[in-house]
């Protein structure tokens, strides 16, 4: 856990959020947000916000994805990002997870930049995703899906897992791996599958699987890139609970996703992109009676 | 027992791998020895084709799991083994080769040191090579790859063939300094070193059966044994037979220990992660896995065991030239590989020893079972003669030309092969099987959980 970290810059951006709820603002010590009248509380470590992106700005070609977008992930949270179809949400994704490399802006995760770091660096660190399309490894069977996720797998080393007696302990390692592995496979159901190929999956299966997988890094936090898309609505029902449950467990989620009644009802905060930047800010209430919201969605120009 | 104990009986057989490929070598050798005794081989014959045989089975065994390591599991289309091959061979030959030049003006000598010390140096120079080729490649998208490596095994042997590299004269007192302070100097052994040109080099260090055999102390027996084959069996000259013929068990012992190297390289924590590369390199990195650093240790790996391959290939012939390592000898590799299945460990030594037996070795032993039957006599020089006799209804001269045709007809075989096995079989003998990439098994561990509750409410349908 790193203290929480004086940020020199503040949070500028195209944040509407000027009537933040006091609940859910963010703790970074010192500073005040340009135009949200954000208390200034104690720091609570548990409090904290694990992700403070800042000023995030990518162009491809002459087309700018992502323009500016700064927002903060309140620990424990559940918090949506919407948008219309091409607002920017999967690339601010690949941008926090390294996917990408920013043009401009900052990624700080636990206080600390991560911004241009791998995306196996930025995962080491506890910030897992899962895929917009579920991308499972089609030719490895759900357990070898699983039992490829944990962090610290010693029998990652070549030789420790040639090397006779060495190998005892890889052995060793992986039978406490694959009774949490198991453990996880139960928690989401999805344990009668373990030795199918993961390409024989349905939609929904994957889902669950990707989102199984990501778990098992042991991540602080998880940016989920729409978890619900072709998936039905009784697997969608579960997966929230998932999620849920996980939530109450301490993790934190950040969910991209389409479908703008889900994430109302879901999550306590939703931030709003459109055009590359961020519309709203604030907790669904809000973001339903915000003007510019319901323009982007039912109009006006993409 | 009925037909389908019987089946039954073979799949379980076959589910089991050692059984699978002693099963498919059973049948390989049985094939052989029966066609020879068929077409009235005589003993020295026959062993000597057994032994050319368990040789090719050996070699393309090898080269098939190293490339499986490559392609199979990390999903790295490697087709320049044959560079790594010829490095691992040529760095052995000049490490090995004794100090004075033999066989005229034109032959360079080597270090002098023993075939052990040159053997490690292949080996090591070969997985040297792969890091410089893979440290930039490995970094590109899947065809790059392709291209680079085709590219380096081709500058591999130009730079055999180029004169720049021919010959250097080695100073006669080499000083070691470091900053100017002279630590020693030393009169080196050899006086020129090289890589000898267009000629190649001629293997004058010891056999490697040879050298093999004296470093575990076993030459005089294996004298001995020889003497006891020259009393009892073949009595003129029967070492080359024998020697071949051992050398042949040595390689099938170095594929066991590459299918055992390969299979804990494979059924580990690594190379699960080499198996999420192949499946979707960005999953890997996303899971926390540094992707480079694994794809960039297979690749080296695989290098190191495909220059050993090499080294056993050619050293134990008199001498090398550079055509020997031209990228026929990868693409076969492939055939083998596509044979036997990518992705299996199994499927690779088997796909080696179809590959060697049927495609590699089978049209030439059959011909020469046929010579050895009949008497064929010289057959027509060209295509053009070969079809007049075929106007007088006479078709034996056609088949006489398409018998000394077989080398080139043996590239035609393998061709419809590959065009067969892409329609029908494309994953191979063993290509969709599940070697699960772990060191344990993986069903749910005693007393965890429950598992009747099998069918979960999900509502996705199977795809």
């Amino acid at each position: 856990m790193s203290e929480p970290t004086e940020e020199s810059d503040e949070v500028t951006g195209e944040s509407d959020g000027s009537t933040a709820d006091a609940d859910e603002v963010s703790e970074r010590g010192t500073e005040t947000s340009q135009d949200a009248a954000i208390p200034i509380e104690d720091v609570d470590l548990d409090s904290s916000t694990p992700l403070e992106v800042d000023g995030l700005r990518k162009t491809f070609g002459g087309i700018t994805a992502v323009d500016g977008v700064s927002f903060e992930v309140e620990r424990g949270s559940l918090t949506g990002l919407i948008g219309p179809n091409g607002a920017g949400k999967s690339t601010t994704f690949n941008l926090i997870t390294g996917m990408h490399e920013p043009d401009d802006g900052t990624v700080r995760f636990d206080g600390e930049d991560v911004t241009g770091l791998a995306p196996h660096e930025i995962a080491n660190r506890g910030l897992a995703r899962t895929f917009q399309i579920a991308r499972e490894l089609e030719e490895m069977t759900v357990l070898e899906n699983m039992m490829l996720a944990p962090k610290g797998q010693i029998g990652e080393s070549l030789w420790r897992s040639v090397t006779p007696g060495f190998r005892d302990d890889v052995q060793r390692q992986e039978t406490e791996q694959l009774e949490r592995v198991w453990e996880v496979l139960d928690f989401f159901e999805i344990d009668h599958l373990a030795e199918e190929y993961a390409g024989n999956l349905s939609g929904g299966q994957r889902k669950l699987l990707e989102m199984a997988r990501a778990l098992l890094t042991d991540p602080e936090m998880l940016l989920l890139d729409e978890p619900f898309a072709g998936v039905n609505p009784s697997l969608e029902k579960r997966l929230l609970e998932h999620i849920h449950e996980l939530r109450e467990e301490g993790y934190t989620f950040l969910i991209v996703e389409h479908d703008m009644d889900l994430i109302m009802n879901n999550c306590e905060r939703v931030i709003v992109m459109h055009q590359g930047r961020v519309l709203k800010d604030g907790t669904p209430a809000e973001v339903k009676e915000s003007e510019d919201v319901i323009e982007a969605y039912l109009g006006g120009e993409v | 027992m009925n037909v389908s104990d019987i089946r039954e009986r073979i799949s379980g057989m076959a589910s089991r791998d050692p059984g699978l490929v002693l099963g498919v070598l059973a049948i390989i050798y049985l094939a052989y020895i029966v066609a020879g005794l068929v077409f009235g081989f005589a003993l020295r014959g026959h062993l000597n084709s057994l032994a050319n045989l368990t040789f090719y089975i050996g070699v393309f065994a090898m080269l098939a799991l190293a490339l499986n390591l490559h392609w199979g599991y990390t999903g790295l289309f490697n087709i320049g083994v044959v560079g790594f091959m010829g490095i691992g061979v040529y760095v052995t030959a000049i490490v090995s080769k004794p100090p004075v030049a033999q066989g005229g003006a034109a032959q360079v000598g080597g270090l002098g040191l023993p075939l052990g010390v040159g053997v490690v140096a292949g080996v090591l120079a070969a997985a040297l090579f792969g890091l410089l080729v893979g440290l930039p490649a490995l970094r590109l998208r899947a065809d790059y790859l392709a291209i680079v490596t085709i590219a380096f095994s081709e500058i591999v042997r130009f730079t055999m063939m180029s004169r720049t590299f021919q010959t250097f004269t080695v100073p006669d007192t080499i000083d070691v300094a470091v900053f100017g302070v002279e630590l020693f100097s030393f009169d080196p052994a050899a006086d020129t070193v090289g890589l000898g040109g267009g000629g190649g080099l001629i293997l004058n260090h010891l056999p490697p059966l040879g050298a093999l055999l004296r470093w575990l102390h076993l030459w005089e027996p294996y004298l001995g044994f020889v003497g006891w084959v020259q009393a009892n069996f073949i009595a003129n000259n029967p070492k080359p037979v024998v020697d071949s013929l051992v050398y042949g068990i040595v390689l099938l012992i170095v594929v066991g220990l590459y299918y055992w190297l390969l299979t804990w390289t494979g059924e580990s924590p690594f190379g699960r992660v080499l198996k999420a590369i192949r499946e979707d390199e960005d999953v890997a990195n996303a899971l926390g896995k540094d992707t480079n650093r694994f794809k960039l240790k297979s690749f080296v790996l695989g290098c190191a065991l495909m220059g050993l391959a090499g080294i056993l290939w050619y050293s134990g012939r008199g001498s090398i030239t550079p055509p020997s390592f031209r990228p026929n000898i990868t693409f076969y590799v492939w055939i083998a590989l596509i044979i036997g299945g990518a992705g299996s460990n199994t499927g690779s030594v088997l796909g080696g020893a179809v590959f060697a037996a049927l495609l590699y070795e089978g049209p030439r032993y059959f011909k020469n079972l046929v010579e050895a039957a009949f008497n064929v006599g010289d057959g027509p020089g060209n295509f053009g003669q070969a079809m007049a006799a075929m106007g007088s209804l006479d078709p034996v001269p056609f088949f006489v030309y398409t018998l000394n045709s077989i080398n080139q007809l043996r590239l035609v075989i393998m061709g419809l092969v590959l065009i067969w096995l892409m329609h029908n079989r494309p994953l191979g003998m063993l290509g969709h099987r599940k070697e699960t990439a772990a060191s344990i098994d993986l069903s749910r561990p005693e007393g965890t959980g429950t598992t009747d509750d099998a069918v979960a409410a999900d509502g996705g349908e199977q795809q």
